[in-house]
């Protein structure tokens, strides 16, 4: 089982970078690594759960949190408004 | 058993969720559907994963819900932010058919 | 007084959920440090307290969370429907959707919703028009774009933050 969900997220993986190597403007690269950040929140719980180790589910939550405020950031610098 | 049958069933249509939403950020044609469709997988995604995990370990089950409930509230903000980020910066959305985009009038109004 | 209350509700269950350990000692000093936060922060957080916190509202709330999840659900197995198709079926467009509501904390529950239901995201609100990306806009009539895409949403709204 633990095998089919790596190989789901790593194609995820895949296609988000994909888009963010090939996008055309910035905002594309942008919805790549809001996606990617997402995505690898939901693969540290996975993680911790495959190693069985507490201390990823606190790692995903603070990288959540994180990631949030960087798209924020950025989405605002997009407007000319920071 | 049953709660182990569950758990696995989340994690399996969590996952493969984040990966249509990667294939959909992949294949749109432009900003704004591809922001449909990464906002929407990705988010029942993660919460389907992150749920799923916590049903096959009881005792993490408060702090995973924590987590779900933080992703359902702050991935539809970040997505709204960059769509009117994208908008204010020029980016035109695909159409099919000219004059559907009751927006930039108001955009362009704004600044003036 | 009810809005100090509200606050350190919430900020006393998240330091539970936080460190998930019912030990006297934790509890001990999640309630001091939500009592400070509480008093800190509760005039810029909350605007009605505990207002909520009555049978009928609770109700709906119950009611909008279950309409909720279905929407979602069904928003996700639209977006699958489309992505898979190899001829992808979309005619996007951004539309303007009049809201009634009045207070802020639900036009902006209104608009995250929209955002996660089937096939539209919320670009921008100002005032009481919310401008909205269909990615298949069946008409332009403003009764149709009310109907198909937040009805639902915006009658238990209005019974919530009555």
């Amino acid at each position: 089982m633990i095998y089919i969900y790596a190989a789901f997220i790593i194609l995820a993986v895949f296609f988000a970078v994909l888009r963010g190597l090939l996008g055309p403007t910035t905002s594309d690269r942008v919805v790549a690594l809001d996606n990617l950040t997402t995505i690898s929140t939901a693969g540290l719980v996975l993680l911790g759960f495959v190693f069985q180790r507490f201390i990823y589910i606190d790692v995903s939550l603070i990288y959540g949190v994180l990631s949030f405020v960087g798209v924020l950031t950025i989405a605002r610098y997009l407007e000319g408004g920071l | 058993m049953i709660l182990n049958i569950l758990g696995n069933v989340l994690i399996t249509i969590g996952v493969i969720f984040l990966f249509l939403g990667a294939l959909g950020i992949f294949r749109m044609p432009d900003v704004y559907s591809r922001m449909q469709a990464g906002t929407k997988a990705t988010t029942l995604g993660a919460l389907s994963t992150v749920i799923g995990v916590g049903i096959l370990q009881p005792e993490w089950f408060w702090k995973t819900l924590l987590i779900a409930i933080f992703i359902a509230i702050s991935n539809p903000i970040s997505s709204h932010a960059l769509a009117r980020g994208s908008h204010k910066i020029g980016i035109k959305p695909f159409m099919k058919k000219e004059g559907l985009d009751s927006y930039e009038n108001v955009s362009i109004e704004e600044e003036k | 007084m009810s809005r100090f209350i509200f606050s350190f509700g919430i900020f006393f269950l998240i330091w539970l959920g936080f460190t998930s350990s019912f030990h006297y000692q934790e509890v001990i000093v999640g309630a001091f440090l939500s009592l400070i936060l509480a008093f800190l922060s509760y005039k810029s957080f909350t605007e009605r307290g505990l207002f909520y916190l009555n049978p009928k509202r609770l109700f709906y709330i119950i009611k909008y969370l279950a309409v909720f999840t279905i929407a979602l659900v069904k928003a996700n197995f639209d977006v699958a429907r489309r992505v898979i198709n190899p001829k992808l079926p979309i005619n996007p467009g951004i539309v303007t959707y009049h809201t009634s509501l009045k207070s802020d904390t639900a036009k902006m529950f209104l608009a995250n919703s929209i955002t996660l239901t089937p096939g539209t995201l919320t670009v921008d609100v100002i005032d009481d028009k919310l401008y909205i990306h269909w990615i298949d806009v069946i008409s332009e009539d403003p009764e149709t774009i009310y109907n198909e895409i937040g009805k639902d949403f915006e009658e238990i709204l209005k019974e919530i933050f009555r």
